[in-house]
């Protein structure tokens, strides 16, 4: 009798990533396999280090703001948002109603483009190839509007600190209603396409679970928290920007898998499209803001955090009474949801990880920074 | 039972497979035959830089105030410029623009007070050579030359 037959199973270290297209970017997690089964994993992070807090401390509170649209780079507004409402509070400004409605308009917008390119990308990885040409049909009319609006169409650099440097343009409004108006039966069309599909259901029910207080130990926000059926959502419990003046529902789910996931995000753009309906109503005049030549803010810190797609984007700036900022650190949703990954995917199988990974939506720009 | 017909019947699959069979109409389709059919980009697209002439008399209407490199993040620009000793102004000789590490983030024409720097619509930006992306006084006032391809 030998010592080792074929039938004996040893354990077996995997390697996915960088280069693998359902790592969303270029993410490396070591698994640890026991025939399908996940032992354990262990992320690579850094393929994408850019050192951008870093640069910002080289740059001017003005010159650093195109650079936060390439953390999060399918969510650029709402970087630019974060960033601009933490150098206004250090600088103890705020931007005019007009261009803060105007800011709700366009994070709302990017809210719903960042959300398509989740369900696309993330069907795709199930499986369902149709979904993706679908999402980003869509999605290029958001798009459109933002290049109609500053003239970029991913990394924006639409929102300037204290306000805005573009005037809206002309049928801006009208532009917006018809997105909405188009907008609402194509989410019913994705979920005609997915929710009861029963391939979809069995790839997701059951999948990737993480209970409302693992998600608080791990600090996971967004989404995924809610999926969990933790009702926080930074836009109610810390208005900013206005948000209070808007009724909108927070989704949450029960279970806090991944289908649960999906569901929230879906009915997180339903409500992104409501608040985008009521703020294009009551869009007041006056005027936009203007950037102030030199900024050069009081000796002190300053924490601002909203709600970014992917959950609590946090910006904290140290000043040290110059034109550039002293530190700057970013707290990014990506980075810190993807530490749960170990958790939900301990015990699944490996075709799981993918689903968990795209469920999770994150953006290696923003993990790496 | 209801679950039970729908389970049989293939009732989910079924309502995917009608979505996908409306969305075959051709006014859904948005393919655009790019090099033919060239796309309308926005009035306010930010692409190639240009340096804006005055189109009566050719003088460039730059006046070498350096405010646009000092606005730029990633310190890009380069403006020469010597004082003309008759009018005691200073004149525009030379001007360099790395497009290679541009951003398009639009800082250097919100910072030019009399408009003669602007991201124009130009957005076929690319060249055979890393040199071919630095552009000179005279590049930055012809703006490129795309190939123009018809079908």
């Amino acid at each position: 009798m030998p010592d080792a037959t074929f039938l004996d199973t040893t354990e077996l270290v995997l390697n996915m990533g960088p280069q693998h297209p359902s790592t969303h970017g270029v993410l490396r997690v070591i698994l640890k396999l026991d025939g399908e089964k996940v032992i354990g994993t262990e992320c690579v992070i850094g393929y994408l280090h850019r050192g951008v807090e870093k640069i910002g401390e080289n740059r001017t509170y003005q010159q650093f703001a195109p650079y936060v649209d390439r953390m999060d780079y399918v969510a650029a507004v709402s970087n630019g948002l974060g960033y601009c409402l933490a150098v206004e509070k250090l600088l103890n400004i705020e931007a005019p109603p007009r261009a803060q409605v105007t800011r709700v308009i366009l994070t709302e917008l990017n809210r719903i483009a960042s959300h398509l390119l989740w369900l696309g990308t993330h069907a795709l990885d199930i499986g369902a190839i149709t979904p993706v040409f679908y999402c980003f049909r869509e999605r290029e009319e958001v798009l459109k509007i933002f290049e109609n609006y500053c003239g970029a169409r991913l990394t924006t650099h639409a929102f300037r600190i204290g306000g805005l440097q573009y005037e809206l343009y002309d049928g801006f409004e009208e532009q917006v209603k018809a997105f909405c108006d188009m907008f609402l039966p194509k989410v019913d069309e994705y979920e005609e396409l997915l929710t009861n599909n029963r391939i979809w259901v069995a790839r997701l029910k059951g999948v990737g679970i993480l209970s409302g207080d693992e998600c608080k130990e791990f600090g996971v926000t967004g989404p995924v928290l809610r999926a969990a059926g933790v009702k926080w959502d930074l836009r109610k419990a810390q208005p900013y920007s206005g948000y209070e003046q808007y009724d909108f529902e927070i989704p949450t789910g029960q279970n806090g898998d991944t289908y649960d996931r999906y569901v929230v995000r879906m009915q997180e753009m339903r409500q992104a499209v409501r608040i985008i309906r009521q703020a294009v109503e009551k869009i007041p005049s006056g005027p936009i803001g203007k950037t102030p030549k030199v900024i050069k803010p009081a000796t002190g810190e300053v924490y601002v955090s909203i709600e970014a797609p992917k959950g609590e984007l946090g910006y904290f700036v140290v000043s040290d009474n110059s034109t550039q900022p002293y530190r700057v650190r970013v707290r990014p949703p990506s980075f810190v949801n993807l530490q749960a990954l170990d958790r939900m995917v301990r015990g699944g199988l490996v075709a799981d990880v993918v689903a968990i990974i795209g469920t999770l939506d994150i953006v290696l720009g923003e993990v790496d920074r | 039972m209801g679950k039970f017909f729908r389970t049989i019947f293939l009732v989910d699959l079924f309502q995917g497979l009608w979505v996908t069979f409306r969305n075959q109409n051709p006014k859904y389709i948005y393919t655009e035959q790019y090099p033919a059919q060239r796309p309308q980009v926005a009035e306010r697209y930010r692409g190639a830089p240009r340096l804006n002439i005055n189109p009566d008399n050719g003088e460039t209407l730059c006046i070498a105030c350096n405010l646009c490199a000092l606005a730029c993040p990633e310190t890009l620009i380069v403006v020469g410029s010597e004082r003309n000793e008759q009018t005691r102004r200073k004149e525009l000789t030379t001007f360099t623009y790395d497009l290679s590490r541009c951003m398009f983030c639009g800082l250097c024409e919100d910072a030019c007070p009399v408009d003669a720097l602007e991201l124009t619509q130009d957005f076929e930006l690319a060249t055979y050579t890393r040199d071919g992306q630095i552009w000179d006084r005279q590049m930055l006032e012809e703006g490129p030359k795309p190939t123009q391809y018809k079908c």
